[in-house]
C-alpha cells in the first residue's frame, strides 16, 4: 500500500463519524432541481455505507486504479446511486456531486493531519483529489449510460408502436404510417403487412401516408417495393393520405408511382376497396 | 444579395438526414413560404442531405437566409469531400443512379428549387447549392 493511502486511511478512521457529518452538511447545500428530492436518513446511509467501503479499498487495494477488483464494493454502490438518482430526475452534475461534496471535508482533515508536512499534504491532496475525480466521473458515465438504455428502449418501443396493420373489413388491411420513413422502421413495416396479409388472408391493403411529412424518392422507392411484395402475395394496395402538397412534390421529383392506385383520403380508398370485394355502404335511415 | 442569417449543421449518420429535414422545415416557415414551397424545399434537402451522406460519404450544409432586393429566400450549400461526380450530365438525368436508388434524386431536386448549382471534382469532392425564393 502506498504512503498517500496509509495518510488518508488514517484520516478517514479516525474521523469517520465527524467526517460523515460535515459531508451531509456539504450535500444538503446542492439542491435538486424540478422537485427531485431524497430524504436525508436516505442520504445518510448512502454516505456511510461509501465511506466504509471507501476505506476498505483503499486499506486493501491502495488509492489507484478504481477500474480493479478491490474498487468492485465502491464501484457497485456508485452505480446503483447514479441509477436510481437518475431516474429521480438528478442531473449529472448533481449525481457527480455526491462523490465531489467529500473533497472540502476531507481536504480539510487533510490539511490537519499533515500540518507541519507542505510536501507531504501536497502529495495526500492530489492522490485524494485524483481519485475522487475519477469516481466522480465514474458516476456521471453511469448516469449517461443509464440514459442511453432509456433511449435506446423507447426507440425500440416507438418501431414497434408506430407500425400497426388494422383490419378494415374481412379481407381489407390498413397500415396507417407516421413519422419518418427510413429504412430500419419500414423493414418493419413491410415485414409486418405482408404477415398480416398471409395471416388475414386479405387481398386488399391500403397503405395510409397522411402522418408521413415528407415524401422524397427514397421514402416512394420504399412504398414501391412494399407495393410490389405485396402483390406478388396476390394482395393489391391502394395508397392514401396523398396532400396536394406531396402530389406536387412527387410530380416535380420525376417519381413514377406506376400503376399503383392512390386516393386523397383513407375514406376514399376504403371505398374503392369495398367496392373491388363487391360490398357498399349504404344509408339505411334519412337523417343528419 | 445579402445573408441576413445563417447556420452550419453536419451530415454523418442518417438521423442527421432527419435533423437536416426539420432545420430546412423550421426556417422556410420562418420565412413565410407557402405549404408546397415548404414540403418542396424540405423534400430537395432531404434529397441532397441523403446524397451527401450516401455518396459523399458525409459532409456538411450550410443554411442561409438571402434576401435580394425585395425578395427573401432560402439557400442551402450541401459540401462533401467525397470521391466527387466523373460524369455530371449523367449524373443530372432522370433514372440514372451508380446506387440503388431511383436515380431521381439529384435531377429531382432540382425540379423542386428556383436556382440550382452543382460544382465536383474527382477526388475532391462535391458542392450542390440550391436556392428557393419566396
Amino acid at each position: 500500500m502506498s504512503k498517500n493511502g496509509q495518510g488518508l486511511l488514517e484520516v478517514l478512521k479516525g474521523q469517520e463519524s465527524d467526517l460523515l457529518a460535515d459531508w451531509i452538511k456539504e450535500q444538503s447545500g446542492v439542491a435538486p432541481r424540478r422537485g427531485a428530492s431524497i430524504r436525508e436518513s436516505e442520504v445518510r446511509d448512502q454516505c456511510k455505507e461509501f465511506l466504509g467501503l471507501f476505506q476498505s479499498a483503499i486499506r486493501d487495494g491502495g488509492a489507484d486504479d478504481i477500474q480493479g477488483p478491490r474498487w468492485g464494493g465502491v464501484r457497485e454502490l456508485l452505480s446503483n446511486l447514479s441509477r436510481t438518482r437518475g431516474l429521480q430526475g438528478f442531473s449529472p452534475s448533481e449525481t457527480a456531486s455526491f462523490v465531489f461534496s467529500l473533497k472540502k471535508p476531507l481536504f480539510t482533515r487533510l490539511g490537519r493531519a499533515h500540518a507541519k508536512d507542505a510536501e507531504g499534504l501536497a502529495e495526500a491532496t492530489w492522490s485524494a483529489n485524483q481519485l475522487l475525480d475519477s469516481l466522480g466521473l465514474y458516476t456521471t458515465e453511469v448516469h449517461q449510460k443509464a440514459r442511453e438504455e432509456v433511449i435506446s428502449r423507447q426507440q425500440q418501443e416507438m418501431l414497434e408502436l408506430s407500425t400497426p396493420v388494422v383490419k378494415l373489413w374481412e379481407g381489407i388491411l390498413a397500415l396507417p404510417m407516421i413519422g419518418t420513413l427510413d429504412s430500419a422502421r419500414t423493414q418493419v413495416v413491410m415485414e409486418s403487412l405482408l404477415q398480416r396479409i398471409v395471416e388475414t388472408g386479405s387481398n386488399i391493403a391500403i397503405i395510409d401516408i397522411t402522418g408521413v411529412p415528407t415524401v422524397d424518392t427514397l421514402t416512394a422507392q420504399h412504398l414501391l417495393k412494399t407495393v410490389t411484395a405485396a402483390r406478388l402475395m396476390g394482395a393489391e394496395c391502394i395508397i392514401s393520405g396523398i396532400r396536394p402538397q406531396i402530389a406536387q412534390t412527387i410530380v416535380h421529383l420525376g417519381v413514377d408511382l406506376g400503376d399503383v392506385t392512390t386516393k386523397a383520403s383513407l375514406a376514399d380508398a376504403f371505398a374503392i376497396a369495398l367496392e373491388r370485394t363487391g360490398r357498399g355502404v349504404r344509408k339505411v335511415r334519412a337523417g343528419s | 444579395m445579402v445573408v441576413t442569417k445563417d447556420d452550419t449543421m453536419e451530415i454523418r449518420v442518417s438521423d442527421h438526414v432527419v435533423l437536416v429535414r426539420q432545420a430546412v422545415r423550421k426556417w422556410s416557415i420562418e420565412l413565410g413560404f407557402s405549404l408546397v414551397d415548404q414540403t418542396k424545399m424540405i423534400t430537395a434537402a432531404s434529397e441532397l442531405a441523403r446524397n451527401t451522406l450516401d455518396y459523399g460519404k458525409g459532409g456538411t450544409v450550410r443554411l442561409e437566409r438571402v434576401e435580394e432586393g425585395m425578395k427573401k429566400g432560402l439557400r442551402l450549400t450541401f459540401e462533401d469531400q467525397g470521391p466527387g461526380i466523373p460524369d455530371l450530365e449523367k449524373a443530372l438525368t432522370d433514372g440514372y443512379t451508380t446506387g440503388r436508388g431511383m436515380g431521381m434524386g439529384l435531377s429531382g431536386s432540382k425540379r423542386l428549387v428556383n436556382e440550382f448549382d452543382i460544382a465536383t471534382k474527382v477526388g475532391e469532392g462535391t458542392r450542390v447549392t440550391i436556392t428557393r425564393w419566396k
